[in-house]
């Protein structure tokens, strides 16, 4: 083994130049694969928090008993999927408007009566991949007796919904874009390196060599080549990560976000995949010049 | 093919090479006997070195069939070619060293690619080096090496797989009168020791200082197969 990685690290010095570029290369894609993974893992994250934080507000008629307006809450809270019911009063809606207005909170004082329903927030288990659930949920309560109104930020929870689902379809044509063009590049490179040292492949084959023979070493350096570069890619990353979070990362972090990096399977998904791309590479590129 | 001799090492029977429109060897029938020494000769274009490329697949035949220790080279199948490339030794009139790699590594390469268990390796090629008296420039580049040495270090790389056949293609072409007479005595080495060697060669005072069978090829026809004895000094 330790023979086999000396030689795999003599060959890769051999073509010092080119080897350097490809790992380079797949340094570079790697980079900006992760940094968009990185961005949207947390964009989802916050999105998914804003959803799933999302609460119907029923606003309750205002003839309506307090007895009426307890089963009414028992009702709504025996919907699958309501994961809390809590009751507000038109008295605590006061208090908490008063405390919303801050400064201006004086602007109420010219109010005698409180024109302020008794009300429900309800909050429902909806994550970013099943936020439409809500609609039905809302409409059961709507025509529930005693409900006079109900609300809830639809038209926001599906303008964030849509937005990460264009983050995710922008990853994903990235990660293929990536793919196809370091495959490329890879292969182009190690074609050229094949092309450096085609006397020497054809003297192996004329001494007897067999082709995995030949074979292994360039798909042993193209998988530490892929490896090492998807490795400083995220290396990279991370220390931008870090002067990120060292940084400005206390503005973006609050009590209810907190930025976090890519996950230990995403890390070994990412590396992975580079390792793959670097053998994809020279698979095809030695496929052709072996049979050439 | 029942006619010829199953002592044979190479048997080829109406063997025809053609490239485009024109012949290179034309129904050439022919047996090399095991352990032989058997020379190759004729002018320039006559074939000589079609018909040892031939016999390693470094060429395939137009006609007719090759049977080499066994192997028909006309069924031979891709996967099996380093197979039947391990049962020659090759050498070239332009030693095809590789130039980025050590006179050391080049002949341990074979060794290699034969599958010799690593620990043995380093052993091997150095006591293929001492054969051949390159030892000391064991770490060299063929670059800094003069033409006679490159010629020795072509020949350790030849007998370092063990083969059954060395071919040599004018092995001796551009070399001085001593190292052209080092290269031939190791080949005569080899050849005691029980090897087959075909020397494909125009220089008629190399096959009578050495002796043997010569075949005389001309305009890719075989003309002659005849024994020429040593001459003495």
């Amino acid at each position: 083994m330790i023979y086999f990685a000396k030689k795999v690290i003599k060959d890769l010095k051999g073509n010092l130049f080119l080897n350097a570029v490809t790992l380079t290369t797949i340094a570079l894609s790697v980079l900006i694969f992760s940094a968009f993974n990185l961005f949207f893992l947390n964009a989802g994250a916050l999105v998914n928090r804003w959803v799933e934080d999302t609460r119907i507000m029923v606003y309750l008629k205002t003839d309506l008993s307090a007895e009426a307006a307890a089963g009414l809450g028992e009702a709504i809270a025996a919907i699958p999927d309501v994961r809390e019911v809590e009751f507000v009063s038109r008295k605590q809606a006061i208090e908490r408007f008063r405390g919303q207005l801050g400064d201006q909170a004086s602007l109420l004082d010219g109010i005698t009566e409180n024109p302020l329903p008794d009300s429900y927030e309800v909050l429902v288990g909806v994550r970013s991949w099943n936020w439409d659930h809500i609609d039905p949920i809302a409409e059961k309560i709507r025509v529930m007796k005693g409900v006079e109104e109900v609300e809830y930020g639809r038209e926001w929870i599906g303008r964030f919904v849509n937005i990460l689902n264009l983050f995710r379809l922008t990853l994903y044509g990235m990660g293929g874009l990536f793919f196809m063009a370091v495959v490329f590049f890879v292969a182009n490179t190690i074609r050229l390196v094949l092309y450096s040292r085609r006397e020497e492949i054809e003297i192996m084959r004329l001494v007897g060599a067999s082709e995995r023979f030949i074979k292994y070493p360039f798909y042993a350096q193209s998988l530490f080549l892929g490896g090492l570069g998807g490795l400083v890619g995220i290396g990279v990353l991370f220390e931008l990560y870090r002067l990120l979070i060292a940084n400005v990362g206390k503005v973006m972090v609050s009590t209810f976000f907190e930025m976090r990096f890519l996950p230990v399977e995403n890390l070994f998904i990412i590396l992975s995949g580079s390792a793959f791309v670097g053998w994809l590479g020279c698979y095809i590129s030695l496929r052709k010049f072996l049979r050439s | 093919m029942a006619y010829l001799s199953k002592s044979a090492i190479i048997q080829m029977y109406r063997v025809t090479k053609r490239y485009g429109a024109k012949n290179a060897l034309v129904d050439i029938t022919l047996d090399v006997a095991d352990n032989e020494f058997l020379f190759l000769s004729g002018p320039s274009g006559a074939g000589k070195t079609t018909l040892l490329k031939l016999l390693y697949l470094g060429e395939t035949v137009s006609e007719g069939q090759i049977i080499v220790d066994g192997l028909n080279l006309s069924r031979i199948s891709r996967r099996r070619v380093p197979f039947l490339r391990r049962k020659f030794g090759i050498i070239f009139q332009d030693y095809k060293l590789i130039p980025t790699k050590s006179v050391y590594d080049n002949v341990a390469l074979v060794v290699e690619a034969v599958g010799v268990e690593r620990r043995a390796i380093k052993k091997m090629v150095n006591s293929l080096l001492r054969t051949v008296k390159m030892e000391d420039r064991s770490r060299a580049f063929p670059p800094s090496l003069s033409g006679g040495e490159q010629q020795r270090v072509a020949v350790a790389r030849a007998i370092a797989g063990n083969p059954k056949i060395i071919v040599a293609d004018e092995p001796t072409g551009s070399l001085d009168t001593e190292s052209a007479r080092v290269i031939l005595n190791l080949l005569k080495l080899y050849h005691r020791r029980g090897g087959t060697v075909i020397i494909a060669t125009h220089d008629t005072e190399l096959i009578r200082n050495t002796g043997g069978r010569v075949i005389l090829l001309s305009g890719g026809y075989l003309e002659v197969s005849t024994v020429i004895p040593k001459q003495r000094p």
